[in-house]
């Protein structure tokens, strides 16, 4: 190659740089088209976001993202495509709402531990049945998740609609508000919850697995080439529901993270997405810890703009979308081969 | 129709076709006969216009051919019938052929399309519904396809590649009946093979290959299957196997197959109540033309593939249901031909790949003891007297002979007590070939058991301690070192001869 001889760290970084300006430089043509007056805009953007408030809500986009872009990363090194983040992330919200509901009177020292793993198994158990199906060689693990995303807000309306419908909310059934001790503890008179701190740990634990420890290595083996892994022991079957039920908790924590730490109850429009974005993020980071972070911050200060710009500019939210979309394309068109 | 002169080809330092001559007629089945290897599949290559020869003509209704590619192959009216057929499966029968053919009007007439079909199939004895979906056929079907599709075109020479090795012995029967009515109406037909009988059955004329060259040829009603098979296999090879190594140190069964079975899917051979034994410090041979199940019966001992019937025994203990890893705990250690595919991951290094399937030997916390790893490996390539490569890079910087070495390095790294060797050797050249036999040899005298599978029968007759031979899933002979002679295994390969030992 002849390209520069720059540090992996360097080059990538510089590949994320080039994302922002191009994402940048986009959304002012964008807005320009739309008869805007992009300066405007940026500064409009960048006075709400250097606010304490406006900066804390960056924070609290970024948690379900870094999650859910943790949960398409994980399973890629196996090779497996996970486009279900959303749907698991529901499921995550679901199963922690059970928690909270059936335990009300439990302390929080029980309670935050209990529907925490159960938002992690929520969203476990709904990945791990594509898992189980791919690793039965039975039906292809992306159009699995995908359909799943489908089901999983159904079974959220069921539960609002009926057993779990809060008296006298009609116009928007929701679920009954959770018990105190079941919300995620909130920073500095903020939104910011503890969502975050479990996100960073989520990170942090998915680098230190896929680039420390030998399943790392052996993920890497099946996803490089699962019939010589199989043949050298690796028990790739194994990996594969493990891997996608890890993932698929992940994105049942981001689940539970809104229920618990913004939206206090259980609603149907939980998650404005969080689950695609993710896999945005994940395969614009190529899967890289670092990237994850960077994308996911940069992914929140996206959608805060669209906000922003909607009372402001009497933008529609739409415009976010077309850019995200614009976005994708971009790196998809120009990736690294062999990149994850 | 058509007669080849003095056709040569070099691959590098194989001479895969020498001076070869060949003609055929009209009217006639002629039979392509030769082990693997042989230089059938060049032959076949060059008339079809795949590949350029290096010397010699062809010609074509007398008159000299260009031959650059399969399009003007075609145009002379040359077609071919390939072991992997070329049909698209989610299309019909009759969308397939019609893609085919060069010269459809920009409007197609599906119905005409479907007409000839049905006037052709009628003709030929190849029946199939134009309207289906091919992935609705049987393999045999979709043979008849792929010869329609060739009639369509207006093809009069044909030429089928091992055309049988994927049909049931009654679609055999009625592909030799479409041979017999093409032969009736003046087409020419070339059959390339290895199986004996069936030329014995079908053919008019015979023309014997043997490691490129042409080795005899025999009109109608003259071959006998005594001397195809001796011209096939030659006399070579027979003696005593030559090393002066000592007779197998005991008589400890290793590894055990009784009666064991397992199914085949989709294209894979159907493995049928193996009984075999393999004992410390011997190699055991496994002999058979391509396709008789010698990958999956690799894998069946491997313990890749359940099975269906019957239990594998390792060291005295049941082993039937023991997973990979276990097996590969316990000093099984596997050499496949294409490391790249089977033994090798691309997207790693050097060092990565070493560790690969070592199980638990080198757990350290949450990751592995890289150092000691390092240090066995070391040790494991000055046993082998190999240089040790770089680790850092990616293996796939590695050459052919080198990735090999990688791999057998690993693999006898700990001392293995049974080492599946899948056609070890196959795709080296000849010094990396010569030095994994060698390693090979050294491992069975150290005690280990060595399961030789391999297609080369000089390989078997240099290396094996006893020598099986494998036909169509079923084990149809054993032979003690010394007491085989070329021609004996060659019968029980091409499915020739009556069953012998086991």
């Amino acid at each position: 190659m002849s390209e520069l001889a720059l540090r992996p760290f360097l080059r990538q970084a510089l590949r994320h740089a080039l994302v922002a300006v191009a994402a940048l430089a986009m959304f002012a043509a964008i807005l320009l088209v739309a008869g805007k007056d992009p300066l405007r805009a940026a500064a409009d953007t960048c006075r709400s976001m250097t606010t304490v408030y406006g900066f804390s809500e960056l924070l609290v986009r970024m948690t379900p993202l870094l999650l859910t872009a943790v949960a398409v990363a994980l399973p890629s090194r196996l090779g497996l495509i996970n486009v279900g983040g959303e749907g698991q992330l529901y499921m995550g919200a679901w199963l922690a709402t059970a928690g909270a509901l059936w335990f009300p009177a439990a302390p929080r020292w029980v309670l935050l531990p209990l529907v925490a793993a159960m938002g992690f198994l929520g969203g476990a158990l709904w990945a791990a049945i594509p898992g189980v199906l791919r690793a039965m060689k039975l039906v292809n693990e992306t159009i699995a998740t995908l359909l799943l995303n489908y089901v999983a807000p159904l079974i959220v309306s069921y539960s609002i609609f009926g057993p779990w419908k809060a008296p006298g909310s009609s116009a928007y059934p929701e679920s009954p508000a959770y018990p105190d001790a079941a919300l995620l503890p909130a920073f500095f008179d903020t939104r910011v919850h503890g969502g975050l701190l479990l996100a960073l740990a989520a990170l942090l634990a998915y680098w230190i697995l896929v680039d420390k420890t030998r399943w790392g290595l052996q993920m890497r083996a099946i996803g490089g080439n699962a019939e010589a892994a199989q043949r050298l022991g690796i028990p790739v079957a194994v990996f594969l529901v493990a891997g996608l039920a890890l993932g698929g908790g992940m994105a049942g924590l981001a689940g539970m993270g809104e229920a618990m730490g913004v939206h206090g109850r259980l609603r149907q429009g939980l998650s404005p997405g969080f689950g695609f974005t993710g896999f945005l993020i994940a395969w614009l980071a190529g899967g890289r810890p670092l990237g994850i972070l960077f994308m996911a911050f940069l992914f929140a200060i996206i959608t805060a703009a669209g906000d922003t710009l909607q009372i402001t500019q009497g933008l529609p939210f739409s415009v976010v979308n077309i850019l995200l979309a614009m976005i994708l394309f971009i790196v998809l068109a120009r990736r690294p081969g062999g990149a994850r | 129709m058509l007669s080849a002169r003095g056709i040569s080809k070099r691959y590098g330092a194989l001479l895969a076709n020498d001076g070869i001559d060949l003609s055929l007629n009209g009217g006639e089945v002629h039979a392509l006969l030769g082990e693997n290897g042989a230089g059938k599949s060049t032959l076949s290559k060059i008339l079809y216009g795949y590949t350029r020869p290096d010397a010699g003509e062809i010609l074509v209704g007398g008159k000299a051919a260009r031959l650059r590619s399969p399009r003007e192959a075609r145009a002379l009216g040359i077609g071919m019938v390939f072991q992997n057929f070329m049909l698209i499966p989610a299309l019909t029968v009759q969308e397939n052929i019609a893609l085919f053919l060069t010269d459809l009007p920009a409007i197609l007439d599906q119905e005409a399309v479907a007409r000839r079909i049905r006037a052709y199939g009628a003709r030929f004895g190849l029946q199939v519904d134009p309207h289906a979906p091919v992935r609705q056929l049987s393999v045999g079907d979709r043979q008849k396809v792929e010869i329609l599709k060739l009639l369509l075109a207006e093809a009069r020479i044909l030429i089928f590649d091992e055309p049988t090795k994927v049909l049931a012995p009654h679609e055999i029967e009625g592909l030799f009946q479409v041979f017999a009515a093409l032969k009736a109406e003046g087409y020419a037909i070339l059959f390339i093979t290895h199986k004996l009988r069936e030329v014995i059955a079908c053919a008019d004329r015979i023309t014997v290959l043997r490691q490129g060259r042409v080795a005899g040829g025999f009109g109608p009603g003259e071959a006998q299957v005594e001397t195809l098979v001796k011209m096939m296999f030659g006399e070579r090879g027979g003696e005593e196997p030559t090393a002066e190594t000592p007779v197998p140190a005991g008589t400890r069964p290793l590894l055990e197959l009784r009666g064991a079975s397992a199914q085949g899917v989709g294209s894979e051979t159907t493995l049928q109540g193996l009984n075999l034994t393999l004992h410390e410090g011997e190699v055991l041979g496994v002999a058979g033309v391509s396709g008789s199940g010698q990958k999956e019966l690799g894998d069946l001992i491997l313990g890749l593939r359940p099975l269906s019937g019957g239990s594998r025994w390792f060291r005295g203990e049941d082993a039937s249901s023991w997973s990979i890893a276990r097996l590969r705990e316990r000093g099984v250690a596997f050499v496949p031909e294409d490391p790249l595919a089977m033994a090798a991951v691309s997207g790693m290094s050097v060092r990565e790949n070493l560790s690969l399937g070592t199980g638990s030997r080198y757990h350290k916390g949450l990751s592995l003891d890289w150092r000691a790893l390092e240090a066995t490996m070391g040790a494991s390539f000055a046993a082998l007297a190999f240089p040790v490569p770089p680790l850092d890079p990616p293996i796939t910087a590695l050459s052919g002979g080198n990735l090999q070495r990688v791999v057998l390095a690993r693999e006898l790294a700990h001392g293995p007590s049974l080492i599946i060797a899948l056609y070890p050797t196959r795709g080296l050249d000849a010094r990396s070939a010569a030095s994994v036999r060698e390693l090979l040899r050294r491992a069975r005298d150290g005690g280990a058991g060595v399961l030789l599978i391999s297609e080369d029968l000089e390989e078997l007759a240099d290396m094996s301690d006893r020598l099986l031979v494998l036909f169509q899933g079923a084990l149809v002979g054993e032979f003690p070192r010394g007491s085989w002679r070329p021609e004996a295994v060659g019968h029980l390969m091409t499915g020739s001869g009556e069953v012998a030992g086991v």
